[in-house]
């Protein structure tokens, strides 16, 4: 099957002498729910934007759904949907507007843009909000508005570029739950996050970007795989001064009455706690330190900086 | 996109820059024609009388024509450009970039915008005027011609503007310091045969002098200038800026990085 996305020898280099991208290769299946993760600057927005035109790459070639972006734009354009980082939209515009505007650029006619619309609008719960103008929305909305005009065209894959950023936590798992969605419909979904736990709950395959260059690109569960630590959170009843010593268990203080200790996977939690009897600690509670994820991506940003630069 | 569907795209484009400027009328429409009413009332009414005739006509008669296309070329212009480099200004010129509208439609988009709010201001001034004046309508194809040829003109120059301004300000410095010394300047309140020699030459090389002379002669059937050398050199502009202005789109300065 034509790939979603494929990307071959991507160079990009500003006209600051930034080298943003410097290679990059990069295959996305169609039907995935694909990630995009890397530090700030790493190189994730221009990867997106010159998939979108936003901006001009330097060399490489890109192709969206087969189509070769130098030979017909126009046509690989229809096949994209783009929700960008920031609020790009005429604030002073009606949210219903917006939408019907935004289709027929893509050359919807008329009566189809106003469906799709509302379509989209009442999906995403803005359907209320139609006659006001874009401004007066709340944050979440307009990040919502964002997400509803990039779907008006019906697009084949679908880009959000840190689209939760700011969101509180029950409108990021509503968004989640219609990513999901839209993702089982056939669409495919191409994320950049910093949110390392929204990756892990919603994506199938993760690349890795940093420094321009692509350090790695698997599946999300390989990459767990890999993870032979796990960490938690101990909390005892009464205030300790220092980490206790926890002998083949590595840990460090968090707070006052709290500890973060690191164990082998498959390592029978056993001796730990008899440790904590002999020390005379009483455990009140323990839990699985959240994303996991996260401290195999700070490990591999670590070792992909420690190595010699080409 | 197939060409039904750039039609669809440059008529969204249409609907939405007229819905703009419609929507602020009280900032786009009215102050032209209150304006005008001034520049009637004054020149026509107060000071007019006194000047006596200019090229066999009432001084009302002989600057309607002038001040029909200083309402044009103002209002095409700031149409254009105040409405491009909001677009740039608010980023929402990116919901067009990652569209598959093509180059020209966007220029023909905004463009179009900013011809339909400067021909609608000189419908209104040419109604205005006739409150103040007399004349009739010579040749009404060469005011139709020379009124859509400056209108063009002038919203392409605007775009181009707009793509190169960083600033609010950067969009005002032509209209302020370039625009309106040649309008001024361009023959709209006298004519240039009451100049001496040297100034009368060194008017010939004001563009504005061109459009509003061919207007005058639409309107009255005087001119100081050749109204055939006039619409040729406006449509050699019109090339000329039109090419300029889809380079710049293609090349997407200060559009895409």
């Amino acid at each position: 099957m034509t790939p979603a996305v494929s990307i071959t020898h991507l160079h990009k280099t500003y006209k600051s002498g930034l080298e943003a991208l410097k290679g990059i290769d990069l295959e996305i299946h169609q039907g995935d729910f694909f990630a995009l993760l890397g530090p700030n600057g790493a190189g994730k927005s221009t990867t997106i934007s010159i998939l979108c035109s936003l901006v001009q790459k330097t060399s490489g070639t890109v192709q969206v759904m087969g189509v070769d972006i130098d030979t017909d734009f126009a046509l690989a354009k229809k096949y994209l949907g783009i929700v960008p980082q920031e609020f790009n939209f005429n604030a002073w515009e009606k949210v219903f507007d917006i939408l019907v505007t935004q289709a027929g650029y893509y050359g919807l006619p008329t009566k189809l843009a106003k469906e799709r619309a509302e379509k989209y609008l009442r999906k995403l719960g803005l359907w209320d909000k139609r006659g006001q103008a874009a401004r007066m929305l709340s944050g979440g909305m307009k990040r919502r508005l964002m997400i509803a005009r990039a779907l008006v065209h019906e697009p084949r894959v679908l880009i959000l570029d840190e689209p939760t950023a700011g969101v509180d936590i029950e409108l990021r798992r509503s968004m989640w739950d219609f990513l999901r969605e839209m993702n089982a419909a056939g669409t495919t979904i191409i994320l950049t996050t910093h949110y390392l736990e929204e990756a892990e709950s919603l994506c199938r395959n993760v690349a890795i970007i940093d420094k321009g260059t692509i350090i790695r690109k698997s599946t999300i569960k390989a990459l767990l795989r890999e993870l032979n630590r796990e960490s938690f959170i101990v909390d005892f009843d009464a205030d300790i001064s220092s980490c206790p010593d926890l002998g083949d268990y590595p840990a460090k203080l968090v707070d006052g009455n709290s500890i973060e200790v690191s164990v082998e996977k498959g390592k029978p939690l056993n001796q730990l706690f008899a440790r904590f009897d002999e020390l005379g600690l009483r455990v009140t509670s323990m839990r699985n330190k959240s994303n996991r994820l996260e401290e195999m991506f700070v490990t591999m940003l670590d070792t992909n900086r420690e190595a010699p630069v080409k | 996109m197939s060409p039904f569907e750039q039609w669809i795209a440059l008529q969204t484009m249409l609907v939405r820059e007229v819905r703009r400027f419609l929507r602020i009328w009280s900032q786009t429409l009215l102050p032209p024609a209150i304006t005008m009413v001034l520049y009637f009332v004054i020149f026509g009414a107060l000071i007019g009388q006194r000047i006596g005739p200019m090229g066999g006509f009432s001084y009302a008669d002989f600057v309607a024509p002038g001040l029909i296309m200083m309402a044009v070329i103002t209002n095409s212009y700031s149409n254009v450009a105040s409405s491009f480099f909001g677009h740039k200004f608010q980023r929402c010129i990116e919901e067009l970039l990652v569209s598959p509208t093509p180059n020209y439609i966007i220029l023909a988009g905004f463009v179009g915008g900013g011809m339909a709010r400067g021909l609608l201001v000189g419908l209104i001034v040419t109604l205005t005027s006739v409150f103040f004046t007399d004349f009739q309508i010579q040749h009404p194809l060469i005011v139709v011609i020379t009124l859509l040829l400056t209108s063009l003109l002038f919203s392409v120059a605007a775009l181009i503007n707009a793509v190169f301004a960083k600033t609010f300000d950067d969009v005002s410095i032509v209209p302020t310091f370039i625009l309106t010394p040649l309008t001024y300047l361009g023959g709209v309140f006298y004519s240039i045969s009451l100049l001496p020699p040297l100034w009368q030459t060194i008017s010939l090389a004001n563009p504005v002098l061109y459009m509003v002379n061919a207007l005058r002669y639409g309107f009255l059937g005087v001119s100081d200038v050749s109204v055939s050398g006039a619409l040729v050199m406006l449509c050699l502009f019109v090339i000329i800026l039109v090419g300029v202005a889809l380079h710049l789109l293609k090349t997407g300065r200060n559009l895409r990085a």
